[in-house]
């Protein structure tokens, strides 16, 4: 492939994903207002509040490790992007097709999160060093049933047949919930229900924002940041929500409109990134607002047992249907 | 330093300096669906270092002055303070009481005072948005 063609793209999905995180943030904060009973901020607040962190001045406390808690932000954005790149995203294949796969994704997903992590132990606040330690308990905690998902699902495309398995674009354009038997549909269901729970421990939002608990932990791992820095981890969480929403979507959801409406060429391809795009944000509806709005934070105890054990459970059996599904089916 | 930035994504952090309760309690009532201050974009933040607003209510009791100085000086640049409250303004009732160290302004510079006892969340609003005016006032070149 053409690196000016890699290059030219990069930079649309760099651009393009921190405006769809930080307008997918906006509707979800008014969308929570309004089930709140308010009027909730305007949709544009999100950049608003970018705009204002920025002009605010970036204080460096005497006891942080400088560098690294200059880096962690930097590194959280990075990561948060570079997982879009790998992601089929509408109609288009990943940006970065066939340089890596859904493994890599795992691993850049958890970089975010090892980012803030560094930062909270690195701004030398107690409070930061406790949201940071939070952070990896719920990282151990919710990774293994996400492992299981994604390898359930590539798993059962691999038995069919499809092969690379593990590679986004033979995920992303193989919906495979026609492709198995009933018991096989019953174990995606259950795999994608797991994904669901872990979608927002991914994103540390309420229940599981245990990390950054405001009114516990003063804000956790963020607490000594302020200005830029800040600026750039509230980027990295709206450009992580949209990632997030467009791997649920790529593993469970990849159906376009445009085929069955009968359209062809560029309308085609617009209808489906429209529909993508509301398919990312039924996803973060359901799977964030809805939660958010109607739940308190649990313990960090309560998520690494929950996540452990019925989580796990859950998608273990799901695991279990795929694999009956494939004996059955044969 | 560009400024108007602040005009509607204001972020307060709440400091309790030894108050009642009273004005804490009516801090949290403009938070409520009655007066949503979101929709102007003011939120309540847990720590100073992301806040734009320190709301400070109550009197200053003496253990308090050094924590007061301190959270002030944590506040990143531009700030402003706004005083909730009689107490916090004038000492109220506890005018030269023993363990006062005396009302905020003599602790850290303030920017709006709010008089009431307690105030009313109407009133929180306005002297919010009064020290945003401020900010912007700043960013004009006016001389506050």
């Amino acid at each position: 492939m053409n690196v000016l063609h890699v290059i030219w793209q990069s930079a649309v999905v760099v651009l393009g994903s921190g405006l769809l995180g930080l307008v997918y943030k906006g509707i979800d904060r008014k969308l929570a207002a309004r089930m709140q009973g308010r009027i909730g901020p305007p949709l544009r607040q999100p950049f608003l509040d970018v705009g204002k962190l920025m002009v605010k001045e970036n204080v460096v406390p005497r006891d942080a490790v400088p560098w690294l808690f200059h880096a962690a932000p930097i590194l959280a954005v990075v990561a948060s992007v570079t997982v879009l790149l790998y992601l089929p995203l509408g109609p288009f294949p990943p940006v970065l097709s066939g340089r890596g796969d859904l493994i890599l994704i795992l691993y850049l997903l958890a970089m975010p999160a090892v980012a803030m992590a560094l930062g909270g132990f690195a701004s030398g606040s107690p409070f930061a060093s406790v949201g940071a330690q939070r952070e990896i308990v719920m990282m151990m905690s919710y990774e293994f049933p996400l492992a299981v998902v994604v390898v359930g699902v590539v798993w059962r495309l691999a038995t069919l047949g499809f092969s690379p398995a593990f590679s986004m674009v033979t995920v992303g354009s193989t919906p495979l919930w026609g492709l198995v038997g009933p018991l096989g549909v019953l174990g995606l269901a259950l795999l994608f229900l797991c994904l669901l729970v872990v979608t927002p421990a991914e994103l540390s939002k309420i229940p599981f924002d245990i990390p950054e608990a405001e009114t516990e932990i003063a804000g956790g791992l963020l607490v000594e940041y302020s200005g830029v820095n800040l600026a750039l981890f509230y980027l990295a969480d709206a450009v992580k929500t949209v990632a997030m929403g467009a791997l649920v979507v790529a593993l469970f959801f990849p159906y376009g409109i445009a085929s069955p409406l009968g359209l062809s060429g560029g309308w085609a391809a617009l209808v489906d990134q429209l529909f993508f795009f509301v398919k990312v944000f039924a996803v973060v509806f359901v799977a964030v607002t809805t939660v958010r709005v109607a739940m308190a934070r649990l313990k960090v105890d309560q998520v690494a047992r929950g996540f452990w054990i019925p989580v796990t459970a859950a998608a273990l059996a799901g695991l279990a249907l795929l694999v009956l599904d494939k004996v059955v089916m044969g | 330093m560009k400024l108007s930035a602040f005009k509607r994504a204001l972020w307060v952090y709440h400091v309790p300096t030894g108050s009642c309760n009273g004005c804490d309690i009516e801090i949290v009532a403009a938070l409520t669906p009655r007066y949503d201050v979101e929709r102007f974009g003011i939120m309540l933040v847990g720590t100073p270092r992301h806040a734009d607003v320190l709301l400070v209510t109550g009197t200053v009791t003496t253990p308090m002055a050094d924590r007061l100085r301190r959270i002030y000086e944590q506040t990143p640049e531009p700030k402003a303070v706004v005083v909730v409250g009689g107490c916090g303004s004038t000492s109220g009732v506890f005018y030269d009481s023993y363990n006062v160290a005396g009302p905020v302004d003599e602790i850290i510079p303030v920017d709006v005072y709010i008089p009431g006892c307690p105030v009313r969340p109407e009133a929180i609003i306005d002297g919010v948005v009064k020290a945003v005016a401020k900010l912007e006032g700043l960013e004009a070149g006016e001389k506050v």
